[in-house]
């Protein structure tokens, strides 16, 4: 179809064009809106009338013609209108310095997490607002006036168009790694909604982290989320079963897995890990890496896993590496000493069904059905995912039946059924 | 086209008062199947605008504010509440009566042993607004 050929060139210019006309104006905001009428015009005639010869020059023409004819309607901006007509045309500098700068505009730690993932996506990603809106299930209008606001938020705080000074050149690229991390997992394990995997997302994500990484290859942060990314999606076409129940890691067809990009990934890892400083992400990886790498369940190295999560441990407080070190315990020392560390999280993980649901699976795994099932039921209860429910559900209701010969007490739900119906 | 809410609460129907957590795994297959099996048909038709589950009552929040002192948060609603809504669909239909006849597809939902649930279902049209 010459259409998707037309449409991933259009990505792939996006950001560049953008760059080359938010420079020329000095405006961001107006810029962006051009760049995004002119790609949409190019969506309609290029699959049609094919693609012009210079596409990147059709595309910034396209947009400098609609921006200028803007201005020239605003008779407040006159001025300034002319005093661009004026200027030398800016100087040519490499496109992916500016795709560089866009994303550390558009990931600005000014912005919400939500309004800096809708206009990385727009700005930087190429896609139009009904895409982004949804993707994310939610009216058009609204993902509108969620980037307009992120936009006029970035023309308040004066931020310039250039690539941040060396000071705060870490925090910056940290929220520019989180922002593409958070578009991966929405992607991957939708927040809330019925499909599991919204691959559009994921695969826009690993498409910018690409992107990110050929412009910084050195940074091993950089490196390790895209080898994050690419370990973690690999597994997708296994993830799902025939209910749309998520399927656990240990359950998992290997064979569906996809090798290219495991090896692709567990490569990256390790030049990242080469690097010598540790960083989250690539100790996120090469968990990963260790997973992907293990031909069956069993062979699995929950040592060496073990030993990486004692060090994420050590670099974040965040609760659920805590949780996750609790089940590689588990997978070392048996459940009882899993069990032990997950009793230290109640407080910090108190309600939330992650913490059922490992608690379930470690009594599960120490024999004891009737506190597992109890646990699989109120991590049902809990989860705002559908396929997570699904499995929760099932695993409660495979327990239930195993154990049913020897007639378990029934196991009522706080807040009765879970939904009698759809899941 | 007029638009319609169906709507599901906790209740149990005449066919079934176990709630699905405690089915046997191949009957909450057999539903889950069920429900993905008509979102699609619906979905196929042009009807379908949206089909959501609500995450259980055990993590929702009710809040009453005044509008000026800070707002009074609780947990809950808790059922004993089998009025409770678990979840809607939303269709764009030619007429109320083919709303009713989706409406009596989701009833017959099935339940364990595959014995339809009758499950009661809610029908709300959707007002509309001048364009």
């Amino acid at each position: 179809m010459p259409g998707e050929g037309a449409e991933d060139l259009l990505r792939t210019l996006a950001p560049q064009v953008l760059g080359v006309v938010a420079r020329r104006f000095r405006d961001f905001d107006a810029a962006e809106d051009a760049v995004q009428e002119a790609l949409l015009a190019a969506a309609r005639s290029w699959p049609s009338d094919g693609v012009p010869g210079n596409p990147h020059g059709w595309l910034i023409q396209a947009a400098v013609h609609r921006l200028t004819d803007r201005l020239r309607s605003e008779q407040a901006r006159r001025r300034r209108e002319d005093a661009v007509a004026q200027e030398p045309p800016p100087a040519d500098v490499a496109d992916t310095d500016d795709t560089l700068v866009l994303l550390f505009l558009c990931c600005h730690p000014a912005l919400t997490p939500a309004s800096a993932i809708a206009l990385t996506l727009r700005a930087v990603g190429g896609l139009t607002t009904a895409e982004i809106a949804g993707a994310f299930l939610v009216p058009e209008a609204t993902m509108a006036q969620r980037i307009s606001r992120a936009k006029a938020r970035i023309k308040a705080s004066d931020v310039p168009f250039r690539l941040p000074d060396d000071s705060e050149r870490e925090t910056r690229l940290r929220s520019v790694l989180h922002v593409l991390y958070l578009v991966f997992n929405e992607g991957y394990t939708s927040s809330a909604g019925g499909r599991l995997h919204r691959t559009e997302l994921s695969g826009e994500a690993i498409r910018l982290a690409r992107l990110l990484h050929g412009m910084l290859p050195s940074d091993g942060e950089v490196t390790g989320l895209l080898a994050l990314m690419l370990l973690t999606d690999a597994r997708r076409p296994a993830r799902t079963g025939p209910s749309g129940e998520l399927v656990p890691l240990a359950e998992q067809d290997r064979a569906k897995w996809d090798r290219a990009q495991i090896r692709e990934g567990v490569a990256l890892v390790t030049e990242a890990l080469a690097r010598g400083d540790a960083g989250e992400y690539r100790l996120q990886a090469a968990i990963a890496a260790a997973h992907d790498i293990a031909p069956r369940v069993e062979d699995t190295d929950w040592h060496q896993i073990l030993r990486t999560y004692r060090l994420l441990e050590r670099m974040t407080d965040n609760p659920v590496v805590s949780l996750n070190r609790a089940i590689a315990t588990a997978m070392v020392h048996g459940p009882t000493a899993g069990l032990a560390l997950l009793a230290a999280l109640d407080d910090r993980l108190a309600g939330h069904y992650r913490l059922d649901a490992a608690r379930a699976h470690l009594l599960e795994l120490a024999g004891d059905v009737t506190a597992a099932v109890r646990h699989y039921d109120a991590a049902a209860a809990r989860t705002a995912n559908t396929p997570e429910q699904r499995y929760l559900m099932t695993r409660a209701a495979r327990l239930r039946k195993s154990f049913s010969s020897t007639g378990p007490a029934a196991v009522q739900v706080p807040g009765g059924d879970l939904r009698g119906s759809r899941s | 086209m007029p638009k319609y809410m169906l709507l599901q609460s906790y209740s149990t129907g005449a066919g079934c008062d176990v709630p699905i957590g405690e089915w046997p795994l191949e009957d909450i297959r057999a539903h889950i199947a069920f429900q993905q099996a008509l979102d699609d048909e619906l979905r196929d038709k042009g009807e379908l605008v949206d089909s959501q589950g609500l995450a259980g009552p055990d993590v929702a929040k009710t809040v009453v504010s005044d509008g000026k002192g800070s707002p009074v948060v609780t947990d809950g609603p808790y059922p004993e509440g089998k009025e409770l809504l678990a979840g809607y669909r939303l269709v764009d239909v030619e007429s109320e009566d083919r709303a009713l006849e989706i409406a009596a597809q989701v009833s017959a939902a099935p339940g364990p042993a595959g014995v339809p649930i009758q499950h009661p279902v809610e029908v709300r049209q959707v007002m509309s607004a001048p364009a």
